[in-house]
């Protein structure tokens, strides 16, 4: 137990052990399920970024699909131009493709960020959504990309051999998403250890008091935005080369909330509560679709709803407040360990 | 000349609409500082309120001012009957949480509605009951001034006057301008806070339900969803007079509802949601609080 668990701190191991599970995944289960783990880390990526944004640096942003829009269009516009090499190179084609991605959601961020990052509160809420509703009329007016018809055709994982294997296009772009999750997480997780990560959280606690400790609040807000754009749109690059098509409807004001469900479900300041949380929030309107099937009526948005609204009541603070998983462990393992002192 | 008037007059009637919608988004955030966002779907649940009960009386095809009345009292009563039951079931036991709680609990019911109301009354759209009969009343060179434009604009001011009324010269107006003052002073000086909150979320839901029925006589299709843009738009227009402040509500209304139709008159109609939105940032990037709201000072 002791070993995985400090294994679980190098990126790189952890790496090689959830791409093991995707081997299993892939020969074990169906494509459905398949491309469903695809949006459960699509959606970590998501809430881990935005919780940088919402939870850290305690900033509300509702725009977070805009960002995630800037991205995915990108990055399936670049691949329009740069063909996508068959066999084991395409890996590094799509790498390409999420840099770039998340490097111009990152700028969006930026111009979004600056002047509005002077706002508080609602106003800050309102505008970020506006910015996000933007970005989207902008998409379905522009007819390079689509326009409201959507971008058909984009291209994603394709099998290829190694050697006398067969990589499948399952596991091509499930290591590509695990390695962007894993990227989210450690930058992340270090960052808020550090001292960049302290001015985050100053920002959040008093921001007052933060600024005559020296730190340069707006900055500081901008730098956590920026940080947190490039992730979604990181997030947008492979939502766009998995699900082959891009529709600005599937980036309206939806998505963002959906984002800040999984931050707020998860707790303000937890990283692996947005985890779970993006796990959760994917995975329960699909669990529910055999009730669908009985009923004859689609109620699981129902149920999703109310649910949300009874959590809010019944457990303010989301799943797991501002600890994390770790610290749970942590926890237990000092309640199991005998003669404990305290 | 006559075009530009001609959007003018429609711009009045679509702000003016915007403007009753808005109010409640206002009197809400005035009080509890939430951003509530079922209100929309409390807007959406009056129309079919409306359109219920004009099939159940049998007035859908009898166009007339007492089919008005009627419908109005019923989008009204549904409406503030929705409200005082959100607010009771899913605001008040989240009184003392943190805001961001408090809003996406908002969300949750908004979501709640839209999916309840595509279970119970279809996804698809159903014609709303013809209230009034459109006809030109005059004509001005051109312009044209239509019986619903009319009927749109008498009716939103009746209420506004009857909110203005209520607000400001009535004693339950005085108690609820004290609770969003100051909550817990209010409180010490007598006032049933919570009665007051119930209060504001009835007339803010009745406000939501006489849009409705005008949204529903000027476009006579409702859905489930339609209360998803018109709602976030009232709200843009609630922040961008200056959320909490009620001239604030009815002034950025109307610029919406103006901005909006000269956009679709002179561009290009589909940029119409995004205009919105531009028109907000901007406003809100020159006047961070709105046009009319109040300055805060921060304290440390």
């Amino acid at each position: 137990m002791k070993i995985l668990l400090q294994s679980m701190k190098t990126p790189l191991i952890t790496f090689l052990v959830l791409l093991g599970i995707g081997l299993f995944i892939d020969i074990g289960v169906n494509a459905y399920i398949q491309l469903i783990l695809i949006y459960i880390l699509i959606n970590m990526i998501l809430a881990m970024s935005l919780n940088l944004v919402n939870g850290y640096t305690g900033q509300f942003s509702l725009g977070h699909a805009g960002f995630m829009a800037t991205g995915a269009y990108t990055s399936a516009y670049l691949s329009t131009l740069i063909p996508v090499p068959a066999g084991g190179l395409q890996i590094f084609s799509f790498l390409l493709f999420a840099v770039c991605g998340g490097t111009m959601a990152a700028l969006a961020g930026l111009v979004v960020g600056l002047p509005s990052l002077r706002l508080k509160g609602d106003y800050l809420a309102i505008v970020t959504l506006g910015f996000g509703e933007i970005i989207r009329v902008v998409l379905l007016n522009t007819s390079a990309v689509g326009g409201a018809r959507g971008m058909y055709g984009i291209s994603g994982p394709t099998d290829w051999t190694l050697g006398e294997w067969t990589v499948s296009k399952f596991v091509t772009g499930y290591s590509h998403a695990i390695f962007w999750v894993l990227v989210c997480f450690f930058t992340l997780w270090r960052l808020i250890r550090s001292s960049h990560g302290r001015a985050f959280l100053s920002v959040r606690e008093d921001e007052v008091a933060a600024e005559s400790m020296g730190v340069n609040t707006t900055q500081t807000k901008v730098r956590a935005f920026v940080l947190s754009s490039f992730f979604a749109g990181v997030a947008g690059s492979i939502f766009a080369h998995y699900a082959n098509y891009l529709n600005p409807s599937s980036f309206s004001f939806m998505r963002s909330v959906d984002a800040v469900i999984m931050v707020v479900l998860g707790g303000m300041g937890s990283l692996t509560g947005s985890i779970v949380a993006a796990m959760f929030i994917t995975i329960v309107p699909e669990a529910l679709r055999p009730l669908q099937e009985i009923l004859g009526v689609d109620i699981r948005m129902v149920i999703y709803s109310l649910s949300l609204v009874l959590l809010m009541i019944l457990r303010p603070k989301g799943l797991f407040g501002t600890t994390e998983i770790t610290d749970i462990i942590q926890w237990l393992k000092r309640k199991m360990s005998p003669g404990a002192s305290r | 000349m006559e075009d530009f008037f001609q959007h003018v007059i429609n711009g009045v009637s679509l702000g003016s609409i915007y403007a009753l919608i808005a109010l409640g988004y206002t009197m809400v955030y005035g009080i509890l500082q939430l951003i509530n966002f079922a209100h929309s779907d409390v807007y959406m649940v009056g129309a079919f309120a409306a359109y219920y009960s004009a099939q159940f009386l049998g007035i859908s095809e009898a166009p007339g001012i007492s089919t008005l009345v009627i419908l109005l009292a019923s989008a009204m009563i549904g409406c503030s009957l929705l409200g005082l039951m959100i607010e009771r079931f899913a605001y008040r036991p989240l009184r003392k949480a943190p805001k961001l709680n408090i809003l996406i609990t908002a969300i949750g019911v908004s979501l709640f509605l839209e999916y309840t109301a595509q279970v119970i009354f279809g996804a698809d759209p159903k014609v709303f009951p013809t209230v009034l009969k459109d006809s030109v009343i005059v004509e001005l060179g051109g312009v044209q001034i239509k019986s619903l434009d009319v009927a749109v604009l008498a009716i939103t001011l009746l209420m506004m006057l009857a909110l203005n009324f209520l607000i400001y010269r009535t004693k339950i107006g005085k108690a609820m301008r004290a609770v969003s003052t100051n909550v817990v002073v209010a409180s010490l000086m007598g006032v049933n806070t919570d009665r007051i909150i119930a209060f504001t979320f009835i007339v803010g839901s009745s406000l939501a339900g006489v849009g409705s029925v005008l949204v529903g006589m000027k476009y006579p299709k409702i859905d489930p969803l339609m209360g998803m843009m018109i709602g976030l738009k009232a709200f843009v227009a609630a922040v961008l007079g200056g959320i909490g402040s009620i001239g604030g509500a009815v002034l950025g209304a109307m610029i919406m509802g103006l901005s909006e139709e000269m956009v679709v008159g002179y561009l290009s109609s589909t940029y119409r949601d995004a205009l919105a939105f531009g028109i907000l940032i901007v406003i809100l990037i020159f006047r961070p609080s709105g046009l009319l709201g109040k300055n805060t000072v921060e304290k440390v």
